[in-house]
């Protein structure tokens, strides 16, 4: 173990918070399915990285800014999980939790080998203007697309809680989570919420992707790095707990980031599996508890 | 004019036959009860008229609709509304919310503000404590909520599954009060009970259910007077 110095770590503290929002935005989408259908989403990955090459080939081949394409990227992969829950989780909801994780880690092998055979395993980035820039602020470097990914992140979750607290569909999306007899005798269709649930899940994980992408390599097996993350954050938010998510990201992105900077090398992981561990051990209804945001 | 009919209907969990060959009739206006012990399939019954299981065989008919084979939310739009057992209200969401959502259905939802004066009119302890998560509300006041959240859905027919489960007996009067005071305003009732006499006493016409079994039906004084039903269900 080295000690850092402080602009180090100065550094490294500003870094794990504006990743961790990223986490936090691929975790909402993963809480908000698991709250909802009680449904490990193995898949989830795969959503973001499809999620990045909508926004790479977007950029590529018709010259369309990546966050411009997030006007793009959200609706698609809402459609997008929208259709999957509809024809492929809906038959196995009532199946027990083996055939789910089968159902869930198939899709995902699905979408990512049609991936690497369609654009190779290659590891590409968007060579957008701004894809390096980044301002100082004392002996802290900021980077300009890891600004925008935080503040979009913080944005995309504040809309999403609005939604869910606010409008009478986001209502029964809430209810269906906590009660699902009581949310069929008000007359909600339950099977509705769950195919827009899903969509919501996977937009969000899309988005995530997107504004990823400018920062980060784009490759058919890149949504593992991030959703192994993801499931930490679930179960140290408390699962199905929104917020709980949001603030998960930002705790797990700075236990990674001030971990790197402390422990040399590989062993940063490490640092994320030891929370999990301990989470488990000692709280394992989350930080936040059960309970829905 | 009957408003409910139920045909000959047999249910399964599973491979377990828990209805035979049920029939039932309520008319509207009226108070109809079904009575039974533990397990003798009341909830079964509801369950399946509400739309949230399926009959093997038999018809279901809502008015003029053939409804045993629509999705619930479908069923609830109709105004045949299940104020189920338990209450399965929504603990985290507060009172307010949990009426809201009564209304969610479009039809319901234009009277939303209308039907919530109504309900907070017959609870005015609902309205005291609107912003309350529900979770915290006393066993009682859980109950009213369920019954407000059914009443906020605009029902033609309401079915409540034992209400009085679990309530001291001061409340237990003021919950069956309630379900007549409903029962004037307009509302048919189909109340499921395992408090034999309030029951009875309270309806017009009753069915005994025992094992997924009719066993018995007519009007409520004959079979407050039946002896079988003395014997079996009032202890006297
Ligand atoms: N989900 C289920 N799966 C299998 N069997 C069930 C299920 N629900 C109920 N049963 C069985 O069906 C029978 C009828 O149950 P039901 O809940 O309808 O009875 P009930 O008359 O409402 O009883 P109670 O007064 O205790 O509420 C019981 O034997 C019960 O064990
Ligand atoms: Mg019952």
């Amino acid at each position: 173990m080295t000690l850092p110095g402080i602009p180090l770590l100065l550094q490294s503290i500003v870094s794990g918070i504006l990743i961790g929002g990223v986490y936090g935005l691929v975790a909402i989408g993963l809480t908000l399915i698991f709250g909802v259908m009680k449904i490990i989403n193995f898949a989830h990955g795969s959503f973001m990285m499809l999620g990045m090459f909508t926004t790479y080939w977007l950029y590529v081949l018709l010259g369309i800014d990546p966050y411009l394409s997030l006007l793009l990227t959200i609706p698609l992969l809402f459609l997008f999980g929208l259709l999957v829950e509809r024809f492929l989780i809906d038959k196995i909801l009532d199946a027990p939790e083996h055939n789910q994780l089968l159902l869930t880690l198939g899709i995902s092998l699905v979408i990512e080998n049609l991936a690497l055979f369609l654009w190779s395993p290659n590891f590409r980035t968007i060579d957008v203007s701004y894809a390096n820039k980044a301002t100082t602020l004392g002996p802290v470097m900021i980077s300009f697309p890891k600004v925008v990914a935080f503040v979009f992140a913080i944005f995309l979750t504040t809309v999403l809680y609005y939604f869910l607290k606010n409008t009478d569909l986001g209502k029964a999306i809430r209810a269906a989570s906590e009660e699902k007899e009581g949310a069929l005798t008000v007359g909600i269709n339950l099977k509705k919420i769950y195919y827009i649930a899903f969509g919501i899940g996977t937009a969000c994980v899309g988005a995530a992707g997107t504004v990823a992408a400018p920062f980060f390599y784009v490759s058919p097996q890149v949504g593992g790095v991030f959703v192994i993350t993801a499931f930490v954050v679930v179960v140290l938010g408390g699962m199905g707990n929104f917020l709980g998510a949001l603030i998960g990201g930002l705790i797990i992105g700075l236990a990674e980031s001030v971990g790197a900077a402390i422990i040399p090398g590989q062993l940063k992981q490490f640092i994320i599996y030891f929370i999990f561990i301990l989470v488990l051990l000692f709280k394992p209804a989350g930080l936040f508890g059960k309970a829905n945001a | 004019m009957f408003l409910l009919k139920v045909n000959n209907i047999d249910v399964f969990y599973g491979d377990a036959q828990v209805l035979h060959q049920v029939s039932l009739t309520v008319r509207e206006k009226e108070i109809i009860t079904i009575v039974g012990v533990n397990g003798a399939g009341k909830s079964t019954l509801l369950k399946t008229i509400g739309g949230i299981l399926k009959a093997a065989n038999g018809e279901i008919w809502f008015m003029d609709d053939r409804i045993d084979l629509l999705p619930s939310h479908q069923i609830v739009d109709k105004g045949l509304i299940r104020i189920p057992e338990g209450r399965k209200i929504f603990p985290t969401m507060t009172v307010l919310e949990n009426l809201e959502l009564g209304s969610y259905l479009p039809k319901a939802k234009v009277k939303r503000s209308e039907s919530l004066e109504k309900v907070f009119d017959l609870f005015p302890v609902l309205k005291d404590r609107e912003k309350q998560s529900s979770g915290t509300l006393s066993g009682g006041e859980q109950q009213m909520l369920a019954i407000g959240r059914g009443l906020m859905s605009l029902p033609k027919l309401l079915m409540l599954d034992e209400p009085s489960l679990g309530l001291a007996p001061l409340l237990v009067k003021q919950i069956f009060n309630t379900v007549r005071e409903i029962n004037v305003q307009g509302t048919t009732i189909l109340l499921v009970e395992q408090n034999v006499f309030n029951a009875l006493d309270m309806a017009a016409e009753g069915y005994v259910l025992e094992n997924g079994r009719i066993v018995l039906e007519g009007k409520s004084q004959d079979l407050l007077t039946d002896e079988y039903i003395k014997e079996a269900y009032l202890g006297v």
